[in-house]
């Protein structure tokens, strides 16, 4: 018998634990913006999901402080009010879809995320179906956009990464013998890395040595760059993460080589690893849309009050973010988006806009947006040097 | 007759009740649903759960059952769950019904696994201990890796398979299902709750059965004393395999109902991690209770997510929780101390009690 009141009361708890969880109150994660919201009356819910713990944290951080830095500037402006909560999918689409559900639960109108291109790709779908406006600061694979007709991006793709490096390459370094080092287990390197590929063939660059890694054996890189080495690779294309850049960097000035060495946004913020020498990373040629270190007044500012608010310099995956709610605000003043309408009236009213609106911002001139969802706008190509980034040719 | 179906439920009282409290579980939820009483993030928690309940389940049946340490049971799930991606893909246009279609899935997913299962059994059920949980971890990568490196499309011709993206030569119309890294994107979602809790009663009816069958006992009695066992002859090979493959196949299943249930999945969930994720369902529910594994995986999955209102600190919070259920399920001295409390405040009761009816 008491087997049988316990075995009830445990089905019992576990029924209402899911029953209460769901209601909770959305206080935890939204930031000081509730307080401009207080006064304003209405605000448009914007979401966000990204990896705020776990091994791509990095990212997911900055991301959710360029959103918070962006929408704050525009809440202090006065006009539309916006609140942002961001959820963490620790860079699992499962999770993902969790945290989208319980957005959906506190009452979100647009979702401004997620970061990483996997749970993008999920996401997208969810939007899709319900018909919620999504605009993705970071997730780059084209995949993505490809889940529906309201789903777009702010970041490049990486097949048009892949693109524009290889084309950027054989503008300027035509002759180099090149490398290539990428990871097969992630989304984003492999995307890189197959456009790179069959673009440099066309362009008749000089592929030597192609070596992977997978997130399982990254810990040490050492035969990568070694057989890089010994193919004779005076250029070494890294469409990888920063961290691994840097493992290969150390490793590459131990073994005393120093070919060329270029990467993508994922390299981006390569000066700020921890344990790295940000000397070592002389040299190192980026293409990303976004560097700290540009004249541009808007950027400058952006870097100032980052910095003062979080005490790190913002990567692109911040600056990203940034010009997301930027764009979201641009989007819903000029479509007349008030924050009584719901999610899909919203989702209608601002893809409209974004098909035709033009949009600068500090990851870009002139952006605009195809039907399909992907930006179109230049990258940059910078150097480090002195440790810091100075803008290449 | 009536005794004897009496005494049946009394020797499986524990076997009743672990259907009864998955029958009440759908029948509640399926109320409040149709009440439009759940929230959108509890109805997407379901089939979670149901996959999780299966793994934990088809798990015990190794771990607790057979006592070999498996490390590598998110392994057949990611078999199961790219292989069901792929057989929905091209019976669609075979079987216009989704329910049906789902179950082909699950069923072909289950087959492949079971099969892998089969395989990475001939090597390793040789091994046993910890060298045996060493091997199963080494397989269960093995296998995620071969699924993070295989390019699968789909043309009028058929199937088309290859290592790389490059190798796949394909009518222009046709489709990528699986490729590479990137996972499996553009699935089109089938599973249902009900599909899930159809699917723990039949986890439930294998592996109960298999328990309670004379080829349970004999797996039992290898578990126990291998020595003992295979003096009286019991092929201690033969049923640690059955056990084996019979785990691998419902892990089949909850993965293809896994990979049906998302629009993308990618093969780096299927890694070490899941299944040590899994193997804390079956420890912290009890190793060989398989009512425990139903409740702790369907409690601790939703646990975390409870718990998002606590920002970053839910993850360390959780591990407080495992910490905390493990010293009061196992821990004697601290279920000593329980007790002593217990006892203490019943006591104190009691006296009041008889104090009121003197």
């Amino acid at each position: 018998m008491k087997k049988v009141v316990s075995l009830a009361l445990a089905a019992v708890m576990a029924a209402s634990m899911l029953a209460g969880c769901g209601g909770e109150k959305p206080a935890a994660n939204s930031s000081a913006t509730e307080k401009a919201s207080a006064q304003a009356g209405g605000v448009i819910k914007v979401g966000n999901s990204g990896p705020l713990t776990n091994d791509y944290a990095m990212y997911g951080k900055a991301v959710e402080y360029g959103l918070k830095l962006g929408f704050e500037e525009i809440n202090a402006k006065g006009g539309l009010q916006y609140e942002v909560r961001v959820e963490d999918d620790e860079g699992d689409s499962e999770m993902a879809v969790n945290s989208f559900n319980t957005l959906m639960d506190w009452g979100m109108q647009i979702m401004a995320g997620p970061t990483t291109s996997g749970c993008a790709v999920t996401i997208g779908s969810n939007c899709a179906e319900d018909h919620v406006f999504m605009l993705t600061p970071s997730g780059s694979d084209p995949n993505i956009i490809a889940t529906g007709d309201n789903v777009f991006q702010v970041a490049f793709t990486d097949p048009n990464q892949g693109l524009v490096t290889a084309d950027y390459i054989s503008m300027n370094y035509k002759d180099s013998k090149i490398g290539l080092i990428y990871e097969s287990s992630n989304p984003y390197s492999v995307g890189v890395r197959d456009t790179f590929v069959s673009e440099a063939k066309t362009k008749g660059l000089n592929v030597v040595c192609e070596e992977s890694y997978t997130s399982d054996n990254k810990a040490d890189l050492s035969t990568q760059v070694t057989k890089c080495q010994a193919a004779g690779c005076d250029l070494v294309f890294m469409p990888i993460y920063s961290v691994e850049g840097a493992q290969i960097l150390t490793y590459a000035n131990k073994i005393g080589y120093e070919p060329l060495f270029v990467g993508c946004d994922g390299l981006d913020g390569i000066l700020a690893v921890e344990g790295f020498d940000p000397k070592l990373a002389e040299g190192v040629l980026l293409l990303t849309p976004f560097d700290a270190t540009a004249d541009d007044e808007r950027v400058q500012e952006f870097v100032k009050n980052y910095t003062e608010k979080f005490g790190v310099v913002p990567n692109q995956f911040a600056a990203d973010a940034y010009d997301a709610a930027y764009i979201i605000d641009q989007a819903c003043q000029a479509a007349g988006v008030t924050a009584d309408m719901d999610y899909q009236q919203v989702c209608d009213k601002v893809v409209e806009q974004m098909l035709t609106m033009t949009y600068s911002g500090i990851t870009g001139e002139t952006m605009t947006w195809q039907a399909d969802g992907a930006v179109s706008k230049l990258p940059k190509a910078v150097k480090v040097e002195n440790g810091v980034y100075v803008t290449a040719d | 007759m009536m005794k004897r179906f009496f005494d049946c439920v009394n020797r499986n009282r524990s076997a009743a009740m672990t259907y009864g409290l998955v029958i009440v579980f759908y029948i509640v939820m399926q109320t409040l649903a149709s009440q439009r009483m759940l929230t959108r993030s509890v109805t997407g928690y379901l089939v979670p759960i149901c996959v999780y309940i299966v793994l934990a389940v088809s798990l015990n049946l190794v771990v607790g059952i057979s006592g070999e340490l498996s490390l590598g049971h998110a392994g057949f799930m990611g078999v199961g769950a790219f292989a069901g991606i792929v057989a929905a893909a091209c019976l669609r246009s075979f079987i216009p019904n989704d329910f049906l279609l789902l179950l082909a899935a699950l069923v072909v997913g289950g087959i492949l696994a079971g099969f892998a299962g089969l395989l990475i059994g001939i090597p390793v059920l040789r091994l046993r201990g910890d060298y045996l949980a060493i091997v199963t971890l080494a397989f269960g990568e093995i296998l995620k890796n071969i699924v993070g490196n295989l390019y699968i499309g789909l043309d009028a011709k058929g199937l088309h398979f290859a290592l790389n993206a490059e190798g796949i030569h394909m009518d222009p119309a046709g489709k990528m299902i699986l490729s590479g890294a990137l996972g499996a994107t553009g699935i089109q979602k089938l599973s249902t709750f009900f599909m899930g809790f159809l699917l723990i009663l039949f986890t439930l009816f294998v592996v109960l059965n298999l328990i309670n069958s004379k080829e349970g006992r004999a797996i039992k009695a290898v578990r126990d004393n291998y020595i003992a066992a295979e003096s009286v002859g019991i092929n201690t090979t033969a049923f640690r395999m059955k056990a084996f493959v019979v785990s691998a196949f419902l892990a089949g299943m909850a993965g293809a109902l896994y990979g049906l249930n998302y629009s993308a999945v990618a093969a780096s969930k299927f890694g070490f991690t899941t299944s040590i994720d899994i193997l804390v369902f079956v420890v912290l529910g009890g190793m060989g209770n398989i009512l425990g594994s139903v409740i702790s995986a369907a409690v601790l999955y939703v646990i975390p997510e409870a718990m998002r209102g606590l920002a970053d600190y839910r993850m360390i919070l959780y591990a407080v929780v495992l910490i905390v259920v493990m010293l009061c399920t196992w821990s004697p001295a601290v279920k000593n101390r329980i007790a002593m409390v217990t006892e203490k405040f019943t006591s104190k009761f009691r006296r009041k009690e008889a104090a009121c009816h003197e």
